[in-house]
C-alpha cells in the first residue's frame, strides 16, 4: 500500500534531526497561526501563491531562497563544527553516515535552492523592468516554474525527517550513487528534487529568452539593453542549452535505480565515466548560469554609485557572450585525475585559462568604471567592491587548478573546496546581496537600513576570509574534502580558524535578516517617493517604487542606452502623458500550483516506490494541464480610468518630493 | 511562420497580450523543442559510448528485424504526410478536413507505438531486456524516450480534435495546432536518426 513508506522512515532515534524537526514543526505552527490570526490566508492566495505578476513571483524566489539559505548554513556550521572538534582520534558529534548527508544536502541547497532561485528571482524582478515589458512571455509558466522549484525545496527539506538524503556528494558519482552502494531513498530523493526543480529552471530559461528577444520596447535593440538583461539573456540560454543534459543524465542514473539498467554501474558494461562527463556538461556552465547575472548586478551597481556610464559596455557584452560559449569547452578541468590523456587535459586546462580573459575585462571595466567616478560606498558598493576582490583571488586560485599538473596534486583537497566558495560566495552571493539592496526600494517602496547592511557585509567578508583562508592553507598540507574525522593534529587549529569564520559569517547571515526586520518597522521613513532613489540610469528607475502591477503606464520609446539617465538630463523624465490606455494583463491562476504539489507527491510516491500514487498523482498532473488549456480566459484588461488614478497618486507623490 | 517567428526585432509597440503572442508562443515552442533535441542529443551520446557494450550478451544485429522497423518507419513518415495535409486544411480553414487527417495521424501514429511496443515485448520475452547489458540499457531507453514522445504526441493529437470541434479555428487552435506540427515532424527528424544509427548501422 505504501511502498517502502513505513514508520520506521521517521530516524525516531536521531536527537539532532528530531530536535531539529520539533522546531521546524514549532516554527511552522507559529507562522500558520500568525497568518491564520492575521486573515491573510486568501490574501496570500489571491494576491501572491497563484499571482502571474513578475514581480511578486520573483519575490518569492528570494525568500525560497534565503530561507533555505538558513537551512544550507546550518548544515555548514555543523561541518565545520564537527571537523573542528574530530581530531586525534575523536569521532565528533556526527555519524559519518548523518555527516555525508549533510554535506552532500549543503552542496544540493546552495546550488539548486539557494543560489539559482535567487539569480532567478532576481531576473523575475528586474528584467521585465528593464526592457519596458509587462510581464515575462509566458506567466502562467513563470508561476508553474517557480512552485516547481518550490517543489524541489520541500523534497529536500522532506527528506530529513522522513527517510534520508544521499550520501553521495553534490553531484551524486556512480557508481556510489547506484542502488548496490547506496540502497536507500536518499539517493532517490536527490534525482526527484533536482528534477522537479530542474524542469522549472528550464521552462524559465525559454521564458525569459522569449521575453527579451520579443517583449523589448521600442527602439530598444540588443545593443540598447541594460547589462543585466544582456547576462540575464546569456544565463538563459545556457540554461535552455545545459538543462536538459542534466535532467537526462538523472533520468539514467534513475534508471539503472529503478528499472535495473546499466548505464553507469559496474556490471554488463556500465560506464560510470560516461555520468562524471555528463554531470559535468551541465555542472560547468551552471557556475556562469549563477555567476553572470551577479556580473550584470554589479555592472549596473558599480556605474550608478560611480555617477559614470559603464566602461566598455560592448566589451561587457563580447565578454559576457564570449564567457557563455566557453563555459562549454571547460567541464573536463573538474576531473583532470579521471586519466583522459594528456592532451585531452591540455585542451581543457588551456581552456580554463582562457576563459579568465573575458573575465578579467570585465574585472577591468568596473575598476575603469570606478575610475574618476563620485563613488557613493552605499552598501551595494560595498559588496560590489568585496565581490572585486574575492572574486579575483577565487579566480587565480581557479587559474592554478586549471594546470592540470598542478590539478593532480589539488584535487579533491580543501584548496579546491576553498577555490569554489571564493568565487560562489565572493561572486554570486555577494552579488545577490549587493543586488539586493539595490532593487529593493523598486519591489517594497522603501530603501533597506544601510547600517544593518554594513554591519552583514563586514561580518561576510570578515567571516569569509576567516573560513576560506584556512581551507587554502589545509589543502596544501593534503587535507581531503568530506573528511569526517582525520588523524592529524595540525590540522586542528586551522579548522578551529575556520568554525570562527563560519561564525562570523553567522553573525552577517544574522545582520541580513535584522537589517530586513529594521528596514520594515522604519520603512515610513525610507520611503522612496521618486522611483529612483539612488539616481539610477536604466529604465527600471523611470517607473514608480513599488512598481505598478503593470509595469508602466505607456510603453516607453528608447532611444538610448541609459535611457533614464539621458531624459533625466534633458528633462524628459517623469513627464506625465496626456491620455491614458487600457492595459491588457495576463489573469491570476492557480494551475501551476495544483500542478506542482501534484508533481511534488509524484516525486515523493517515486522515491518510496507508491506505485498507485504515482499513477494516480502523473494523472493529476496531465489532467490539471489539460483543464488550464480548456480555460480561454486568461487575461483582462485594466480600464485607463483606473491606469490614470494609479498614475496621479504617483505624479502628487513626485510633486510633494520636487 | 518559422521565420517571421524567429527575427528578434522587437515587436511594435503594443504589447497587448492579443496582439502577437503567436509568434511569440511559436519562439518559446522552438526553444523548447531545441532543449529536448538536447535531451536525445545525450541520449544519442549515450548510445554511442555504450553500443559496443553487449558483456556478452546479444548483439543488434543478432536482435533486429529491420523490415519491421522500416514499417514503423514507413508508418511514422506518413503520419507527418497526413498531418501536414491537415495544416493545409487549417490553412484554408476547413476544420472537417483538418479532423480527419489529424483522425489519420492519429491511427499511423497509433500504430506506430503498438509495433514499438510489441517489438519491446519481443526482445524482453527473448531475454534481452533492458537491464541485460549496457548496449540495450541505452537502446531501450533512446527508442523507448522517443516512443513516449510520439505517445505524447498521440495524447496532443486527440486534444486537439476535441479543441477544433469544440472552439473552432480561432488564434489559440491555430497557434496550438502550428506547435504540435513542429512537435510531429521533430519526433519524425529524431527517428529519422535513431532508425540510422540505432538500427541501419548495425547491418552496415
Amino acid at each position: 500500500m505504501f511502498g517502502k513508506l513505513s514508520l520506521d522512515a521517521v530516524p525516531w532515534h536521531e536527537p539532532i534531526i528530531m530536535g531539529t524537526l520539533l522546531v521546524v514543526l514549532l516554527a511552522g505552527a507559529a507562522l500558520v497561526a500568525a497568518v491564520t490570526r492575521a486573515g491573510q490566508w486568501t490574501y496570500l492566495w489571491k494576491e501572491w501563491f497563484t499571482s502571474v505578476d513578475h514581480k511578486r513571483i520573483g519575490v518569492m524566489y528570494i525568500v525560497m531562497a534565503l530561507v533555505m539559505l538558513l537551512r544550507g548554513f546550518v548544515d555548514a556550521l555543523m561541518m565545520r563544527a564537527q571537523q573542528a572538534i574530530a581530531a586525534n582520534g575523536a569521532d565528533g558529534y556526527l555519524p559519518p553516515h548523518h555527516y555525508d548527508q549533510i554535506f552532500t544536502a549543503h552542496g544540493v541547497i546552495m546550488i539548486f535552492f539557494v543560489a539559482t532561485p535567487f539569480i532567478l528571482g532576481l531576473m523575475n524582478v528586474i528584467v521585465p523592468l528593464q526592457i519596458g515589458a509587462r510581464d515575462v512571455a509566458f506567466p502562467f509558466v513563470n508561476s508553474l516554474s517557480f512552485w516547481l522549484a518550490v517543489g524541489g525545496a520541500a523534497l529536500v527539506m522532506l527528506s530529513m525527517f522522513c527517510g534520508d538524503f544521499a550520501a553521495t556528494g553534490w553531484v551524486a558519482y556512480p557508481p556510489l550513487s547506484e542502488l548496490g552502494y547506496s540502497p536507500t531513498e536518499g539517493v532517490d530523493y536527490y534525482i526527484w528534487s533536482l528534477q522537479i526543480s530542474g524542469l522549472g529552471t528550464t521552462l524559465t530559461g525559454i521564458n525569459f529568452i522569449v521575453t527579451i528577444l520579443r517583449m523589448r520596447a521600442p527602439g530598444m535593440s540588443l545593443m540598447k539593453m541594460p547589462v543585466f538583461t544582456w547576462t540575464a539573456l546569456i544565463t538563459n540560454i545556457l540554461i535552455v542549452a545545459v538543462f536538459p543534459v542534466l535532467t537526462a543524465t538523472l533520468a539514467l542514473l534513475a534508471a539503472d535505480r529503478y528499472l535495473g539498467m546499466h548505464f553507469f554501474t559496474n556490471e554488463l558494461g556500465g560506464n560510470a565515466m560516461m555520468y562524471i562527463n555528463l554531470i559535468w556538461v551541465w555542472g560547468h556552465p551552471e557556475v556562469y548560469i549563477l555567476i553572470l547575472p551577479c556580473f550584470g548586478a554589479f555592472s549596473e551597481i558599480i556605474s550608478t554609485f560611480s555617477g559614470k556610464p559603464l566602461f566598455g559596455y560592448k566589451s561587457m557584452v563580447w565578454a559576457t557572450s564570449s564567457i557563455g560559449v566557453l563555459s562549454f569547452f571547460v567541464w573536463l578541468h573538474h576531473f583532470f585525475t579521471m586519466g583522459s590523456g594528456a592532451n585531452v587535459n591540455a585542451f581543457f586546462g588551456i581552456m580554463t585559462s582562457i576563459i579568465s580573459i573575458p573575465t578579467g575585462v570585465k574585472l577591468f571595466n568596473w575598476l575603469f568604471t570606478m575610475f574618476r567616478g563620485r563613488i557613493r560606498y552605499h552598501s551595494a558598493t560595498l559588496w560590489t567592491v568585496g565581490f572585486m576582490v574575492t572574486f579575483a583571488v577565487g579566480g587565480m586560485t581557479g587559474v592554478l587548478l586549471a594546470v592540470p599538473g598542478a590539478d593532480f596534486v589539488l584535487h579533491n583537497s580543501l584548496f579546491l573546496v576553498a577555490h569554489f566558495h571564493n568565487v560562489i560566495i565572493g561572486g554570486v552571493l555577494f552579488g545577490c546581496f549587493a543586488a539586493m539592496s539595490f532593487w529593493f526600494p523598486k519591489v517594497f517602496g522603501f530603501t533597506l537600513n544601510e547600517f544593518w547592511g554594513k554591519v552583514s557585509f563586514w561580518c561576510w567578508i570578515v567571516g569569509f576570509n576567516l573560513a576560506f583562508i584556512p581551507l587554502y592553507v589545509l589543502g596544501f598540507m593534503g587535507m581531503t574534502r568530506r573528511m569526517n574525522h582525520y588523524a592529524e593534529p595540525e590540522w586542528q587549529p586551522w579548522l578551529i580558524v575556520a568554525l570562527v569564520g563560519a561564525l562570523v559569517i553567522a553573525c552577517g547571515i544574522g545582520a541580513l535578516f535584522v537589517q530586513l526586520y529594521v528596514s520594515v518597522r522604519d520603512r515610513a521613513d525610507n520611503r522612496d517617493l521618486t522611483g529612483d532613489p539612488w539616481d539610477g540610469r536604466s529604465l527600471e528607475w523611470a517607473t514608480a517604487s513599488p512598481a505598478p502591477f503593470y509595469n508602466f503606464a505607456l510603453v516607453p520609446r528608447i532611444t538610448s542606452l541609459e535611457q533614464h539617465w539621458d531624459d533625466k538630463q534633458r528633462g524628459r523624465a517623469h513627464v506625465r502623458p496626456l491620455k491614458y490606455e487600457d492595459i491588457h494583463m495576463p489573469r491570476n491562476t492557480a494551475a501551476g500550483v495544483v500542478i506542482s504539489a501534484l508533481g511534488t507527491l509524484l516525486c515523493f510516491a517515486l522515491v518510496w516506490h507508491v506505485w498507485w500514487l504515482a499513477i494516480a498523482t502523473l494523472i493529476g498532473v496531465v489532467a490539471t494541464f489539460i483543464a488550464r488549456t480548456y480555460d480561454r480566459d486568461v487575461d483582462w484588461w485594466v480600464p485607463a480610468a483606473e491606469v490614470e488614478r494609479i498614475e496621479i497618486a504617483r505624479h502628487a507623490a513626485l510633486a510633494e518630493v520636487a | 511562420m518559422s521565420q517571421a517567428s524567429l527575427s528578434i526585432v522587437p515587436t511594435g509597440g503594443a504589447h497587448a497580450h492579443s496582439d502577437d503572442s503567436g509568434p511569440r508562443t511559436t519562439l518559446g515552442f522552438w526553444i523548447y523543442l531545441m532543449s529536448d533535441c538536447l535531451i536525445f542529443c545525450v541520449l544519442f551520446a549515450t548510445f554511442g559510448v555504450l553500443m559496443a557494450n553487449t558483456a556478452g550478451g546479444p548483439s543488434g544485429r543478432e536482435l533486429f528485424e529491420l523490415p519491421f522497423v522500416l514499417g514503423e518507419t514507413a508508418l511514422l513518415l506518413v503520419s507527418s504526410f497526413t498531418f501536414g495535409l491537415g495544416m493545409l486544411a487549417m490553412q484554408v480553414g476547413r476544420s472537417g478536413r483538418l479532423v480527419f487527417w489529424l483522425g489519420a495521424t492519429l491511427l499511423l501514429g497509433a500504430a506506430f507505438v503498438g509495433m514499438e511496443i510489441h517489438e519491446f515485448a519481443k526482445l524482453v520475452h527473448d531475454g534481452a531486456g533492458p537491464g541485460t547489458s549496457a548496449f540495450l540499457s541505452a537502446y531501450f531507453v533512446l527508442v523507448g524516450v522517443h516512443g513516449l514522445h510520439v505517445f505524447c504526441g498521440l495524447l496532443w493529437i486527440a486534444l486537439m480534435i476535441h479543441q477544433v470541434t469544440r472552439f473552432g479555428l480561432d488564434a489559440i487552435t491555430r497557434r496550438r495546432l502550428a506547435c504540435l506540427s513542429l512537435f510531429w515532424h521533430f519526433l519524425d527528424l529524431v527517428w529519422i536518426c535513431v532508425f540510422t544509427f540505432v538500427y541501419l548501422r548495425e547491418f552496415a
